[in-house]
């Protein structure tokens, strides 16, 4: 049994210590929201928080997050301005990538409260959206941006 | 669920025409002119209770009949309902609609998304189903008031009579159901739309931004396994044996199964199934298509690209005009096959029964997935249910008529005896065929001594799409796919001594529609070419393209508006080149404009895109503008990066390392105008697709001075351009 601590809640979940955190965070916990897209790392549609950073849930095998502070899409308040700000800004089209997107977004400016045009390309350019949603990304950046972290 | 318009009693009624029988389809579909005139013959009748559903407490859900893989259909097509029906806009809610005949595509007869038609298939008849239930409503209250209709007007959610009293739409749902469809319902004027042409908050967001949003990955059953698929590294490969000895003592891993595309590992979840699919051992008969590689494949088109095809267009005489022009010029193109690579990976999820299917998936071919999945569970299709999840992303992939990924796992179930949700890895999604076609095209023209193109002759060798599928008899005539001419055999410049010809090739990779079809590639190679012949003319490519375009007004307005807001001619910053584009697919007219550098080492950069875009009366343009940026983008991908290639048979790429597609750090800055207009919508998920690729290969022209006739334009053949200049 490996225990995760997942957006404030413990979990106990019987998987080998080698299962990416994405299909036990999918599977075992059904918190669907962080999405399998590449299995690689390379497309960040499995971002999440760990410890308050943005990381490829893929690329973590379960064993290594325990101890850690994990946050999902689940667990990013309703509130919180990047939520707010993709919805004001209407960036999701499919919405398949999205939840890594804010994720992404969401920890850049839990760091930096007001980021350069430089920095918003710099740290989401590992994510992709396959729908093109890029300038609506940046916008909902800024828009959130300088309003208040909480997460 | 005491409201109205209840869809589950009379669903099962209305599967008439296509249970147990073949797909009807409609004639095959003028875009241009389907989406101008509309349909000449209703093939719909109007039935307010399958789309619309009032619940007493006022909420108004409509019943959306076409697949969300991005596009916004589960915001544009309520609204298009609501703008007749009056409800509260606040109240609307959406669902997905079950598989029934009711819900076809008015013009394809069969429930389905595709071809950037949702908008303007539905645009009369859900109209006039919310003006059929607001009539229903208003006869429902004058009844109970016994009151004359006209002296009850609808209103934001009630009916009111015009001494004020009032009833809510949840109040009348009961009685107006009981009420019969009225014959013949009258519809609003444009110019008094309140709804339509708004820019409008897309109803998905939030569940889209929490997480909530439930894709085909996203279902789960009781009692459910995942399951893996190994399939043949070659197309059309058998098992030749099996040995699942070793995979069968993975933890987890519950059962091996064959089925006809291979062997089904079934575990506890994904990883358990994947790692048992690793540990089995199968020897494969690679069959015909093993000594199959791409070089060899473009020499054998390249080859026939000489030879006259089959005529897909003729006008005027080739022979004269090629012998009066004073210049002529010749060129050959190639593309390659592109995988859709939609964002969520295929998966479906089927819970077989004794008597009845169960199918959660995100798919574009409601009917067609349905009736494969009746055939293979020995059932009748009205025994099949099909949940149409959200799709992460579709772009044809999803509309498969050979229903692949629903029938592989239609077959895993019944093996298996057990619920299953079969997912596909992306290098198996990679792998798994049904691309945009490789296309191999010799062009030449002639000029007169002004410098005007009199003769055009264009030869195209690829694939069908629709061979050897039941779209083949609607969609092929005299031998030509016209999913394979169209966008060359219909140019709209005055040229009046045209050849178009085809050869349809037949090789063992299986290829799809791939957003925006055959204009993907043939306006690349038109517009490109043109700009070819603009440059042997000594004349400027926009004006080049005006003066021929004299009969087509939309094509020249897009044109025209791209420009001037581009700044064309007007001096660029220093390295910067500039190209245009004009094409239209799906009944819209786009424009684009590109502003291309390129670096030493063959690296184009794509710093801004202008679009003008004439896609007849607008419904939500909050979406147009983002769909035609998501075109732009999905174009961009694979003019710079995407190529499948294929070697001794096997796909070469598989993630997103080797097929790349376009990352924010690439995002041009797009600006979109889009034409005010009252004619009939035109399409518009696809259309802004086909310019992009021309207009930065032709804005590279301009900066470099070297023309690429192939896509992707990738550092290596730019590189590789620039020295033989």
């Amino acid at each position: 049994m490996i225990s995760l601590e997942i957006n404030g809640k413990q979990h106990s979940v019987d998987v080998e210590p080698d299962v990416p955190l994405l299909w036990v965070i999918r599977e075992h916990l059904k918190l669907t929201g962080t999405k399998f897209g590449c299995g690689i790392g390379l497309c960040g549609s499995c971002t999440v928080h760990v410890d308050g950073k943005a990381e490829r849930s893929c690329q973590i095998p379960v064993a290594d997050a325990r101890g850690k502070k994990i946050t999902t899409i689940e667990g990013l308040p309703e509130d919180h301005p990047v939520k707010l700000a993709w919805i004001k800004e209407q960036v999701p089209q499919c919405g398949y990538c999205q939840s890594g997107q804010i994720m992404q977004a969401a920890a850049l400016l839990a760091v930096d409260k007001n980021p350069s045009d430089e920095k918003i390309v710099n740290t989401m350019e590992g994510n992709l959206c396959r729908c093109g949603t890029y300038p609506y990304i940046k916008l909902a950046i800024k828009s959130a941006a300088g309003k208040g972290e909480k997460s | 669920m005491s409201g109205i318009f209840n869809v589950s009693r009379r669903e099962f009624l209305k599967t008439g025409a296509l249970v147990g029988g073949g797909l009807i389809l409609g004639a095959h579909i003028d875009w241009a002119g389907a989406a101008e005139e509309g349909s000449k013959a209703k093939s719909y009748a109007i039935e307010p209770n399958a789309f619309v559903h009032i619940a007493p407490d006022n909420t108004v859900t409509i019943i959306v009949n076409h697949s969300e893989m991005g596009q916004g259909v589960y915001t544009s097509l309520p609204m298009l309902v609501n703008e007749e029906l009056e409800a509260d806009w606040k109240k609307i809610r959406f669902e997905s609609a079950p598989v029934a005949a009711v819900y076809n595509h008015t013009a394809f007869g069969m429930q389905m998304t595709g071809g950037s038609t949702s908008v303007w298939s539905e645009y009369d008849r859900l109209r006039e189903v919310g003006a059929a239930a607001r009539q229903m409503l208003i006869a429902a209250a004058a009844a109970t008031w016994k009151v004359d209709k006209k002296t009850c007007r609808a209103q934001k959610g009630k009916v009111v009579h015009t001494s004020g009293k009032f009833f809510t739409y949840g109040q009348l749902a009961e009685k107006a159901a009981a009420l019969p469809v009225p014959k013949d319902v009258k519809l609003k004027k444009a110019s008094a739309f309140k709804l339509i042409g708004r820019p409008t908050a897309r109803l998905d967001s939030p569940e889209k931004v929490n997480g909530a949003a439930k894709f085909g990955l996203d279902v789960f059953l009781p009692e459910m396994s995942v399951a893996v698929v190994a399939r043949p590294p070659v197309f059309g490969g058998k098992v030749k044996s099996l040995d699942a000895e070793k995979a069968k003592a993975v933890r987890g891993v519950k059962d091996v199964v064959q089925v006809p595309s291979g062997v089904a590992v079934l575990a506890s979840d994904f990883w358990q199934a994947k790692a048992g699919r690793d540990a089995l051992r199968i020897e494969w008969d690679e069959g015909p298509t093993a000594g199959l590689s791409t070089p060899g494949m473009k020499d054998q088109y390249a080859k026939l690209s000489k030879t006259p095809g089959k005529v897909a267009k003729k006008a005027g005489d080739i022979e004269a005009g090629l012998s009066s022009a004073v210049k002529t010029i010749s060129a050959e193109y190639h593309v390659p096959y592109l995988a859709h690579a939609t964002m969520e990976p295929l998966n479906c999820t089927v819970d077989m029964r004794p008597d009845s299917c169960e199918i959660w998936v995100g798919t574009q071919f409601q009917t067609v997935d349905r009736n494969a999945a009746a055939s293979i569970a020995g059932l009748k299709p009205e025994q099949v249910k099909i949940h149409t999840m959200f799709l992460g992303g579709g772009f044809g992939r999803r509309a498969n008529p050979a229903s692949d990924f629903v029938s592989e796992a239609v077959h895993v179930a019944k093996a298996a005896k057990t619920p299953v949700k079969v997912i596909w890895t992306r290098e198996d999604d990679t792998h798994g065929g049904y691309y945009r076609p490789f296309w191999y095209d010799s062009i030449s023209a002639g000029l007169d001594k002004t410098g005007k193109p009199i003769v055009w002759k264009h030869t195209i060798v690829g694939q069908s799409i629709v061979a050897g599928t039941f779209f083949e008899k609607v969609l092929v005539k005299d031998g030509i796919d016209n999913t394979s001419v169209e966008g060359a055999a219909d140019i709209p410049y005055a040229i009046p001594n045209i050849l178009v010809d085809l050869h349809t090739a037949s090789i063992g990779v299986p290829v799809l529609w791939w957003r925006s079809v055959g204009h993907s590639h043939t306006a690349f190679v038109v517009e490109s070419f043109l700009d070819e012949l603009a440059n042997a003319a000594q004349k400027d490519p926009f004006e080049f393209r005006k003066g021929l375009l004299a009969k087509h007004p939309r094509h020249l307005g897009v044109l025209t508006l791209a420009a001037e807001k581009a700044g064309w001619g007007r001096p660029l910053t220093k390295g910067r080149g500039r190209g245009i584009a004009v094409h239209e697919s799906f009944g819209t007219y786009v424009a684009e404009v590109a502003e291309v550098s390129v670096n030493k080492e063959g690296e184009l950069r794509v710093h801004r895109v202008v679009c003008a875009v004439d896609c007849g009366q607008t419904v939500n343009p909050e979406t147009i503008t983002a769909q035609v940026e998501s075109a732009i983008v999905f174009g961009l991908s694979a003019a710079l990066h995407g190529a499948i290639t294929i070697k001794g048979g096997r796909v070469e790429q598989g993630n997103f390392d080797d097929y790349p597609v376009l990352r924010l750090n690439e995002m041009p800055k797009v600006e979109v105008h889009i034409v005010k207009s009252r004619k009939k919508p035109g399409g518009i998920g696809e259309p802004a697709v086909p310019p992009i690729a021309p207009a930065v290969a032709n804005a590279l022209f301009s900066v470099a001075g070297i023309r690429l006739r192939e896509l992707p334009m990738k550092p290596e053949v730019v590189l590789a351009a620039m020295s033989k200049k």
